[in-house]
């Protein structure tokens, strides 16, 4: 049972889930690690941790991330050294080459995956449905090999210094029909920096209306709290994407996060499960925002807010 | 030009939950059928290139009989034709092969999915669909450039952590489109009883090949310890919160 883990990696430095992907990738055998990219030899050390057999680094004339070069790679490895399980984080680089290679080569496929184990030979990916209401596991009888994306902050990223062997590969490179230009800052104008703030009041598509987060900003002050949003808030242009908390947005570990009408989308749970005290009030019981708080109240928001506001 | 626009209808689950006999799915009666939230962003980025430059907008979308009201809640924003592919399997990678299919028929300048589904979340179907149809990518569109004289198209895509890539891509293309990269547009009653009467083109989905995943076993995971729920009324609630506060920011 080999495992091949696709390093990732952004302005020069490996990222969090790269080790996060050893982790679970050295639970189910020896793990060998790419690292594509122009200098990736510069990047070896990042990802040569307790676990990893070998580290091989793959040359591409990309000097970022571009999607038709990573399938190139990927689909070389992959049909060299036939590994039994590729793993990728499930970010945005590996949603646009992993299920391609995954279709082109046939391989099993799932993403978004919190959960794997072995079976005998059988690899079994868990995965949630419905809003993570649900959970399935997930079956690949009819793939000699799986690609599994895996869901970044799930497992702890590996540590300990390794002894990997270091070998290289060439691909053949052909040119890029989707071409890198240049990284911009998207948040280089924020009017306050979210990150840095104690306590956050966060709001999310439960305010409703536009109108209603003048209030959660007054209720904000007040409180002593600095204002913060989900995704939504942010994509009907209520709020600057500054203030965003999740995957997307910016990853805070205040002391207090209080949330408001925040159901809890994946994404912005990644963004702040790490809070010192999670407090979230919503209409539905089931919000996966309740999963991670650690305390919680099924309320009308608005009733909730103002009281709170007499007391601050 | 030519754009096709790639929906779903998906479902949405209440408070309730059970599952369907053979275990691996919900039962469909607990289910609510609703538009995929990135595919109102998508059509709406399709009306407003044709907007801008004329043609035709087709949507495609894979499912039963009901995932017609999707397509109709897009015909109503503007679009002007509808297929619906029936027999496809459920996972990304039938439903891409099945789309395929019928993609490729439409010769389109660009071909737009929504990044992810909100009731399945696995951002796969597009950048297969992509592969099966052997034409550049992007995936996590926030902004499109299209230059219709250049066959090419400028994108950002959005990154982890508020960064964003800039891209260049030769067309055709198919682009995932994130929520946020435009308002997309309310349908006017009229328009929403005009979207009635139009005939949608039912296709038959061809062998789909081998599908990405098996379902072996559907559950409500354990929800480990959770939050401490507080009771009480709203003056209540907040003085409990009040108080769970000021004791942490002491």
């Amino acid at each position: 049972m080999s495992v091949l883990v696709v390093a990732e990696h952004l302005r020069g430095q490996v990222r969090d889930v790269t080790r996060e992907l050893i982790t679970a990738g050295r639970d189910l055998g020896p793990v060998t690690v790419a690292v594509i990219g122009q200098d990736p030899g510069a990047l070896v050390d990042a990802v040569n941790v307790k676990g990893v057999e070998e580290i091989v680094t793959v040359a591409i004339p990309a000097g970022e991330f571009e999607n038709d070069a990573y399938q190139a790679a990927v689909e070389e490895l992959i049909a060299s050294r036939r590994p039994r399980v590729t793993l990728l984080g499930f970010t945005v680089n590996s949603m646009g080459y992993g299920p391609a290679v995954a279709v082109k080569l046939g391989l099993g496929f799932a993403s978004d995956v919190h959960g794997v184990v072995l079976e005998g030979d059988a690899v079994i990916a868990t995965r949630s449905f419905y809003g993570s209401k649900v959970s399935a596991e997930l079956e690949f009888p009819e793939a000699e090999s799986v690609m599994l994306l895996l869901r970044p902050t799930v497992w702890s990223p590996a540590e300990g210094e390794g002894s990997a062997r270091m070998t290289s590969f060439e691909v053949t490179a052909a040119p890029s029909r989707a071409r890198h230009l240049e990284l911009v800052e998207a948040t280089a104008s924020a009017d306050v920096d979210i990150t840095q703030a104690d306590f956050l009041l966060s709001v999310g598509r439960g305010i409703g209306d536009k109108e209603n987060v003048e209030m959660f900003r007054e209720l904000a002050e007040k409180m002593g709290a600095t204002l913060s949003v989900s995704r939504p808030l942010v994509d009907a242009g209520w709020m600057p994407a500054s203030r965003q908390v999740g995957q997307s947005g910016k990853t805070v570990k205040p002391a207090v996060y209080l949330a408001f009408g925040i159901s809890g989308a994946v994404q912005h749970l990644a963004g702040m499960k790490t809070a010192g005290t999670i407090i979230a009030v919503n209409t539905d019981p089931e919000a996966a925002i309740f999963n991670v708080a650690h305390y919680g109240a099924k309320a009308d928001l608005f009733d909730v807010a103002e009281e709170l506001e007499k007391l601050f | 030009m030519k754009v096709v626009v790639c929906i779903k209808q998906v479902l949405q689950l209440g408070d309730e939950v059970e599952f369907q006999g053979d275990g691996l799915d919900v039962d469909p009666d607990y289910l609510d059928p609703a538009l995929n939230e990135w595919d109102s962003f998508a059509t709406e980025e399709a009306l407003l290139l044709r907007e801008r430059l004329g043609g035709e907008v087709v949507l495609v979308t894979c499912g039963p009989k009901q995932s017609e009201s999707a397509l109709r809640r897009c015909l109503a924003m503007g679009a002007d034709r509808a297929i619906r592919i029936e027999g496809a399997g459920r996972d990304p990678f039938s439903v891409a092969r099945a789309l395929a299919g019928v993609v490729r028929e439409e010769s389109a300048d660009l071909v737009l999915c929504g990044v992810q589904s909100s009731d399945a979340v696995q951002a796969a179907t597009g950048t297969a669909l992509a592969e099966l149809l052997d034409l550049p990518r992007a995936a996590v569109v926030t902004r499109l450039d299209y230059d219709a004289d250049g066959r090419k198209a400028v994108v950002q895509r959005e990154l982890e952590g508020g960064l964003v890539d800039r891209v260049e891509l030769d067309t055709p293309a198919v682009l995932t489109i994130q929520t946020g990269i435009n308002q997309p547009r309310y349908a006017n009653l009229r328009a929403i009883k005009q979207a009635e009467q139009v005939e949608i083109d039912v296709r038959t989905a061809a062998d789909g090949g081998m599908p990405a995943y098996r379902v072996r076993r559907m559950f409500v995971p354990d929800r480990g310890e959770g939050a401490e729920m507080i009771d009480g009324s709203p003056a209540e609630i907040a003085g409990r919160i009040a108080a769970i506060v000021k004791e942490r920011l002491a």
